[in-house]
Parts: C-alpha cells; sequence; structure tokens
C-alpha cells in the first residue's frame, strides 16, 4: 500500500512541472502574468504540502532505515551500478521542507517584487528549476545524483543571477559564480571517484555502510577524501577561498539572493557534510580543517561585513560568515546543531533578504517617480524610513535580534548550540577553545553590524531626497505577508532543538537526526558540559548580543553620514575593509590575469593560430603544395628525363617479379 | 647453351640500356633501342632450344613489327629534323610546360 | 667445338654492341650494329633456328639497318665532329644504370623453365632435321598464330603508308 514517503517524487516533479509551463509561457504568451504566477507558486505550494506529507511519513515510519525511492536505472556500467534513486529520511525530511516552506514564500514575495518586470515569466522558470535542482540535491540516494542537483543550482544560480543580463555587470557576477562554483566541482569529482575506488560503490547507504570496514580512522585515504568533498563545500557555501562570488551575486534580484543565496543553495555544502558524516567523522584531520575554515571565514567575513554601505553586501557577508558557523558546527562533529543552525538561518536571513528587497522595491519606486539616478541600494541614501515602512522595519527588527542571538529567539538557540559544541570540544583539543573565542567575538560582531544596517536604513534622518518622500511607502501585501510568516518563524524556530537544561527542553531535532548522525557520532567523544559551564555560556552569548547591538546603537551617528553621490571615501584601515581586503584584486592579478594572458596570448595566439591554423591547417595545405610542387619537378618536358624515368621504373619491375 | 646465351642477352640488353641514356642523337638511340629488341629475340631463341618452336615464331613476329615500327620512326625522325634543324634530344622540349 | 664458336660470336656480338654505341660517328655506329646483328645470325644457327637467323640477315641486317644508313645519309650527319654523348654525371648515372640491369637480368637468368615444360636435349635438332627449319618455323605460325600473322600483314601496310605520309615535304 502506497506509503506518503512513496509520494516523494511528486514533491521533486512539481517544480519541473512548473518550470516547464512557464518556460513555455515566456517563449509563446509573456503576457500571461496571472498564469506565470498561478503556476509558479501554486507548484511551490502544492510542493510543500507534499513535503509536509512525506516529512509526516518519515516520522509515522519511526528510527530506522532511510526509505529509498528507487525511480530507474541510469547507468549500469561494469562494476558500477547507477541509478536515480531518492533517500528519504530525516535529514532529507528537513532539507525538503526548508526549501519548499520558504521557497514558497519567496516564490509569493516575488509576485509582488517582480511585478513591473519584462522578464517575469523567465524568471518564475528559472525560479522553479532552482527549486527542482535543489530538491534533486538533498533527496538524492547517491553522489551522483546529488551531483546532478548540486551543478543544476549552479546553473540556477548563473542564470539568475544574470537575470538582467543586458547589464554588463550582472552577467559578470553569474560567470563569476558559476566559474568559481567549478572549482569546487572539481574537488567534489575528485572525490566521488576516489570513493568508488575504495569502495566500489557511489550509493550513499552502500558507502556509509561500509566505510567503518573499508577505511581506517584518520587514514590518507578517507581524508583525502573528505577534503576533497569540503573543496566542493568550500566552492558552493562561499566558504574561504571561494566566497568572493557571493557578494558579485546580490547582482541579481533580491528574492533570488534570498532564496539561493542564503536559505538554500548555499547551504547545499552544509547538507553534503551533514549526510556524510561518517566520512567526515573518521577523519579528525578534515573535520578540523572543515571548522578551522569555518570559524576563519565567520570572523573575516563579519569584518568585512562592518563597512559595507550597499545593504544587499551587508547581507551577502553576514551569510558567508554565518555559513561559517555552521561549517563550524559540522567540523565538530556537531552534526545536528550544523543542520538546526541551517533552519534558523534560513528564517530569519531569508526574512533580512526579502525586507531589503521591499526597502530596496521602495527606493526604486520613489526614485522612479522622482527621475532619480541614485543607487537605491545604498545606505547612505537610506535613513528613516521606519516611518514610510513600518512593518518592514519591525520584521527586520525581529531578524535582527534573531541573527545577533537574543534570546528566546531561534538564532539565539542555533548559535549558541554551536559555540557549545566548540567549548566542550576544547577539554580534548585547545584549538577549539580558540574557535570558540573567534565563534564569540564573531557573533559580537554580527549584532554590530546588523544593528548598524538597521539603524542607517531605517533610523536618523532621511538622506534619500525631498521630492522622494511622497513617493515612499509600506511594500504591498504580497510582499510583507511573507515577511510576517518568516518573522513568526524567526521567534518560534528555536523550539525545534531547545537544549536540555531549558525548560522543556528536549532537543528534539537532534535526536531527530540521530538515526542519520549516528554513525559519524560514533567516533566523536560525547559534547558534556556542566550545568554551569553551559548556564554561563548562554549568559555570555547574551551578552555579547545585547553588547554588539547596543554598542552599534550608541556609537554610531546616523547623523553623520552624507547621501552616497557625496560621501566622502574612507581612509586607512575603514578603506581596507570597505574594499574588502582587496581579496578580489588579489584573484584577479594571481589567477584571472594570468589565465587571460595564458587563454589570450598561448592557447589563442600560438596555439590556436599558430599550430592549429598554422601547421595543422595551412601547414597541410602547404604540404600539399610540396608534394605538388615536387611532382612538377618531374615533368620537365625533355625526353631524356622520361627515358630515365622509364629505365628506373623498368629495374624496379624486374626486381619486384623476380623470384 | 642456354645459360650463357641468357647471359649475353642479359649483357647485350644492358649495353642497348647504356646507349639510351648515354647519347643526345635520336638516331642513335633508335639504333640502342633496336639492340634491345635483338638482346630479347636471343632469349627468345635460346629458350626455344629448351620449349619448342614457338619461341622462334616470336621471334618472326618482332623482327616484322621491328621493321615497320623503324620505318615509321625514321620517317618521324625525318619530320621533326625539318622543323627542328636538329636531332639532338634537348631540342625536342616542346611538352615543356 | 660448338661451344668455342658460340664464344667467339659472343664475344664479337658484345664488343660490337659496345662500340656502336660508344662511337662519334653515326654511320660507324651503325656499321658497328650490323656486325653485332651478323654474330648474333651466327649464334642464332648454333641454337638451331636456322630459319631466322636467315630472316635477321636479310630484315634486320639487310633492311633496317639499310635503312638507317639512308637517312643518316638523307640528314647528312656524318659530318658532326663534335661528341653528342651526355657530360660526366650522365655518364655515371648511365654506367650506374646499366650495372645495375646486368646484375638484375643476371639474376633473373637463374630463373630456368619448369621441367614439365622443357622437351627432351637434342629434341629441336631432331625436329629440324626431319621438318626443316622453314616448316619447323611455319606450321605453328601458320596454324597456332594464323590471326597474328594476318593482323601483322595489316600492320605492314599501315606503317608503308604511314611512313609514306609523315616523311613527305607537302601533304
Amino acid at each position: 500500500m502506497p506509503q506518503a514517503v512513496d509520494l516523494v517524487w511528486l514533491v521533486v516533479l512539481l517544480p519541473f512541472l512548473g518550470f516547464l509551463v512557464n518556460g513555455w509561457i515566456s517563449f509563446f504568451r509573456p503576457e500571461a502574468r496571472t498564469a506565470v504566477s498561478a503556476v509558479g507558486v501554486g507548484v511551490l505550494v502544492a510542493a510543500f504540502a507534499a513535503a509536509l506529507a512525506v516529512a509526516l511519513g518519515v516520522s509515522d515510519a519511526g528510527h530506522g532505515e532511510p526509505t529509498i525511492v528507487h525511480l530507474w536505472q541510469w547507468m549500469p556500467v561494469g562494476a558500477l551500478q547507477l541509478d536515480l534513486a531518492f533517500q528519504v529520511d530525516e535529514l532529507s525530511a528537513v532539507m525538503l521542507l526548508v526549501v519548499t516552506g520558504v521557497g514558497s514564500l519567496i516564490h509569493v514575495f516575488s509576485v509582488g517584487y517582480m511585478r513591473t518586470d519584462p522578464g517575469y515569466p523567465r524568471y518564475f522558470a528559472y525560479l522553479n528549476l532552482f527549486v527542482f535542482f535543489m530538491l534533486v540535491l538533498v533527496l538524492g540516494a547517491s553522489f551522483p545524483v546529488l551531483f546532478i542537483g548540486w551543478e543544476g543550482v549552479g546553473l540556477c544560480s548563473y542564470l539568475l543571477i544574470g537575470f538582467w543580463y543586458t547589464d554588463h555587470v550582472n552577467a559578470t557576477a553569474g560567470k563569476k559564480a558559476f566559474i568559481m562554483n567549478r572549482i569546487g566541482d572539481f574537488g567534489l569529482l575528485i572525490a566521488m571517484f576516489m570513493i568508488f575506488r575504495s569502495t566500489g560503490s557511489l550509493d550513499f547507504r552502500t558507502v556509509f555502510d561500509a566505510a567503518p570496514t573499508t577505511f581506517a580512522v584518520g587514514g590518507a585515504t578517507v581524508t583525502l577524501i573528505t577534503l576533497f568533498l569540503f573543496l566542493g563545500c568550500v566552492g558552493k557555501s562561499a566558504q574561504i577561498p571561494l566566497y568572493t562570488w557571493l557578494p558579485d551575486a546580490m547582482a541579481g534580484p533580491t528574492p533570488v539572493s534570498a532564496l539561493i543565496h542564503a536559505a538554500t543553495m548555499v547551504t547545499a555544502g552544509v547538507y553534503l557534510v551533514a549526510r556524510s558524516n561518517v566520512l567526515f567523522a573518521m577523519a579528525p584531520v578534515s573535520s578540523a580543517v572543515v571548522a578551522g575554515v569555518g570559524a576563519i571565514t565567520a570572523l573575516f567575513a563579519a569584518t568585512i561585513a562592518l563597512k559595507q554601505w550597499d545593504i544587499k553586501k551587508v547581507l551577502a557577508y553576514s551569510t558567508v560568515s554565518q555559513l561559517g558557523y555552521m561549517f563550524l558546527a559540522v567540523g565538530l562533529g556537531a552534526y545536528a546543531a550544523g543542520v538546526f543552525h541551517l533552519v534558523t538561518h534560513a528564517f530569519f536571513k531569508a526574512l533580512l533578504f526579502l525586507g531589503a528587497g521591499s526597502v530596496i522595491h521602495g527606493m526604486h519606486h520613489a526614485y522612479h517617480a522622482t527621475h532619480n539616478e541614485n543607487d537605491a541600494q545604498d545606505m547612505r541614501n537610506m535613513g528613516g524610513l521606519r516611518s514610510a515602512m513600518p512593518w518592514t522595519a519591525a520584521l527586520m527588527w525581529i531578524a535582527t535580534a534573531a541573527i545577533a542571538g537574543i534570546p528566546p529567539l531561534s538564532g539565539f538557540f542555533s548559535k549558541d548550540g554551536i559555540l557549545a559544541a566548540a567549548f566542550a570540544r576544547g577539554h580534548d583539543a585547545p584549538i577549539f577553545i580558540v574557535m570558540w573565542a573567534i565563534g564569540a567575538v564573531s557573533a559580537l560582531l554580527t549584532a554590530f553590524y546588523m544593528t548598524r544596517l538597521m539603524l542607517y536604513t531605517f533610523h536618523g534622518p532621511s538622506r534619500t531626497g525631498e521630492d522622494e518622500q511622497d513617493h515612499l511607502r509600506e511594500a504591498p501585501w504580497v510582499m510583507t505577508g511573507p515577511l510576517a510568516v518568516l518573522g513568526v518563524l524567526a521567534v518560534v524556530g528555536g523550539l525545534l532543538n531547545l537544549p536540555h537544561i531549558a525548560p522543556a527542553g528536549a532537543a528534539w531535532l537532534e535526536h531527530w537526526l540521530e538515526p542519520v548522525t549516528d554513525a559519524g557520532s560514533a567516533y566523536w567523544a560525547e559534547i558534556h558540559l556542566e550545568v554551569a559551564t553551559e548556564w554561563l555560556l548562554l549568559g555570555g552569548a547574551t551578552v555579547i548580543a545585547v553588547v554588539g547591538m547596543l554598542g552599534a546603537w550608541f556609537m554610531l551617528k546616523p547623523e553623520r553620514l552624507e547621501p552616497a553621490a557625496a560621501a566622502t571615501d574612507e581612509s586607512g584601515f575603514q578603506r581596507v575593509l570597505k574594499d574588502k581586503y582587496y581579496i578580489d584584486e588579489l584573484y584577479d592579478a594571481i589567477f584571472v590575469r594570468p589565465l587571460v594572458w595564458l587563454s589570450r596570448r598561448v592557447l589563442w595566439k600560438s596555439v590556436d593560430d599558430g599550430v592549429i591554423d598554422g601547421v595543422a591547417v595551412n601547414g597541410s595545405a602547404k604540404l600539399s603544395q610540396f608534394a605538388g610542387w615536387i611532382g612538377t619537378r618531374f615533368q620537365t618536358g625533355r625526353v631524356g628525363t622520361y627515358i630515365l624515368a622509364f629505365v628506373i621504373g623498368a629495374l624496379v619491375l624486374i626486381r619486384a617479379v623476380m623470384r | 647453351m642456354l645459360g650463357p646465351s641468357l647471359g649475353v642477352s642479359a649483357v647485350l640488353f644492358s649495353i642497348g640500356v647504356m646507349g639510351v641514356l648515354l647519347r643526345r642523337n635520336v638516331i642513335i638511340i633508335f639504333m640502342c633501342v633496336e639492340l634491345m629488341l635483338n638482346a630479347v629475340n636471343l632469349t627468345f631463341i635460346a629458350l626455344a632450344q629448351q620449349l619448342g618452336p614457338d619461341g622462334q615464331v616470336i621471334v618472326f613476329f618482332v623482327m616484322a613489327v621491328a621493321a615497320a615500327e623503324v620505318a615509321i620512326g625514321l620517317a618521324i625522325i625525318i619530320a621533326v629534323y625539318r622543323h627542328r634543324e636538329s636531332v639532338d634530344l634537348r631540342r625536342f622540349n616542346l611538352l615543356k610546360g | 667445338m660448338t661451344t668455342a664458336l658460340f664464344w667467339f660470336f659472343a664475344g664479337l656480338a658484345i664488343v660490337a654492341a659496345f662500340l656502336c654505341v660508344t662511337r662519334r660517328s653515326p654511320v660507324a655506329s651503325a656499321l658497328w650494329l650490323v656486325l653485332s646483328m651478323f654474330s648474333l645470325a651466327a649464334i642464332y644457327v648454333l641454337l638451331d633456328a636456322h630459319f631466322i637467323a636467315a630472316v635477321q640477315v636479310m630484315v634486320y641486317a639487310g633492311a633496317i639497318m639499310v635503312l638507317f644508313l639512308f637517312v643518316i645519309m638523307l640528314l647528312n650527319l656524318g659530318a658532326d665532329s663534335s661528341t653528342d654523348m651526355v657530360g660526366w654525371p650522365g655518364r655515371v648515372i648511365a654506367g650506374v644504370l646499366a650495372v645495375v640491369m646486368v646484375i638484375e637480368l643476371w639474376a633473373v637468368r637463374q630463373m630456368l623453365p619448369d621441367a614439365g615444360l622443357t622437351l627432351p636435349a637434342g629434341e629441336l635438332q631432331r625436329m629440324t632435321q626431319e621438318q626443316g627449319a622453314v616448316t619447323l618455323v611455319a606450321e605453328p605460325l601458320f596454324r597456332d598464330y594464323l590471326v597474328p600473322f594476318e593482323i601483322t600483314g595489316v600492320l605492314l601496310l599501315a606503317a608503308t603508308a604511314g611512313a609514306i605520309v609523315l616523311a613527305k615535304r607537302r601533304l
């Protein structure tokens, strides 16, 4: 009898159908906006309903084996048996709900945000396609199926970042994202090759079941495999050193930034590590690398966010920083904590991005009405928007509190889970205390720069301009509605995984994920903290959050800001932060320029023009000409030459017929 | 006497070849060609002694055809001489393109 | 006796041929060739080809070489004093190729006919004594090779007409 879990293919199929329909519409009936909205949003909501059914089905089935929904044979090649199959278990159920749930809200928001855009059908087609690929990614039962989704979301990211492709900057940003992702994908591929070589299979169940017996704990093979897997994560989830594409990706529409570059695609790396937890647990060196990179990235990105003026860039660096937290968690063996932060981050970061979208939407509307050319995303052009957009401001304040870690909002619990794990591990190795300290400092900075963002945008005097004031107004309910829903989730999301010391705390998510994470947790020492220590940590986190927020509130003076066009440039260390530590310029000098030079001078001029055109094509022509010229030398027109040729021919023939 | 005859034939033929390559006078070249034909005739006659009178019949034909060939060839040489005023092979270069 | 005669005439033929090829005067070349043909006729006799020997003298030495001499005289070539041999590079090539030719033909010489086809020794001599030299050639000629014989007749006719037309001053 069909179980709800078997419906999982429906969840995947619905967005794909949405893509096909919207794609058709975009070619043949581009004016049919209502149909696009209905289909685009409808398939997502339906997919969410189906996802709920699947998740309930998983919980009904109880803890135990994951359900593999086998669709068809894909590639039986020799010893390799690749099938298109979905794995429905607790982890994929969580991801499923996040993707379809937050995705639905963002689709609804997009109806309002993109209302006047001529590429409306194309937008929804791409967005649906993205959700389809993301679902394939989180549901894949084997590395190759995951990789299909992995590549697919990279493609959709490129398409959506460069959505307004007529502007060169957007197209370049899309390219940058895609190419940096590919560097990571190379790592993922190498890891897959190595996994197949060691275990003879690429299915998750087979590989992870065989891992304890196939690999030596801490051995070179499993360490290399996990390091290469992590390389893939570094690319996809924008960690150091492959993070520079994410701030540039803000060139795309803001709902895209919310969905892809905050809630879902960039979290794929965290999902991959969580899924492969047994491999990472068997390679302590790799896990330490993961945690270390995560921690450093968290701090690094937070410092840059301190001095960004574009509202979306602040949020972008914030995302990079929060992703660092998630990797810190999974690098410490706290896989559930990492996933928990992934979920809460989806709530409040999506809320922040959509709220910023509302602000930008309002600013654009105002500038459009007054034919103003100023940058609608620069915070120096904003200020005091709280009066014009009260709902957006309030909801964004909720999200800010959540991300800063004010109890009892969701971000507080998820961030605490991570920092507690780091502190607890500190007993075993001091390096983890260092990571805890880095995490704490980053939390302080997070509170600070987020408050800064709110202060400059919504409070203080308005820098927008006299003429625009009449045109600034709140976003329509189709946009603020999803904001409200996300706001509620950001507040109550903490209930998913309350720590044990809290009243009614049952660490529900952690226990729910145990069937997936137990395999890896077996290799880690249990995270054990004294009750008193834990309360201390909770208190400390609260203090940090409050200090950060109050510090920004009192130290920063929005009155002293000038509108962007008239603003003076920073100097000194502030300049360095604003210019992102010149990392982009560094990459340009080290990688981009030499590659372009290589392509132009070597591969183009030398190889293509010189060797292929010159030697192969023209050369073979010259060779034929030469052969012909040699032929002409024989045709002298003199009888004597011909006689000589006769004689030589006769000699050869006689030799040939001799026995 | 088959072996020695074939040897003589070989030498005569080679002398003919040498002459063809060596001389520039068309008529002398023609004569060397006749010498080659004679060497071949000798081969046929020598083999006829082993294999039957058919070889001699072939020689008969060769001579007849050689006669016809010489007649025509010399007529051609005369005709060309009238145009070129020379029988030097180097002057017959109308084929040169 | 036969062998000695054979070697005498063979040597004569070769020497005469060599001299034919190397003389400066065309007339001298022609005459040396005549001598070589006579020697060959003698060798034919020794090889039991009496009729063919006679035909050799009549046709080759008697008609063909006479024709050569006529043409030489006609074109007044005897007066030429400068040699018409090619220069030294050509002489070397000619010499080398001639030597190669001798070597190759010498090697071919080793390939003797199948034993099944060979007549018993002295068979041809017996047939000549039995039938007569002329009949020996005539019988296969008019029986097995009749068609080529007739065609050769036509060929000679064509040659005659052709020679006349080609050599005319004005058509």
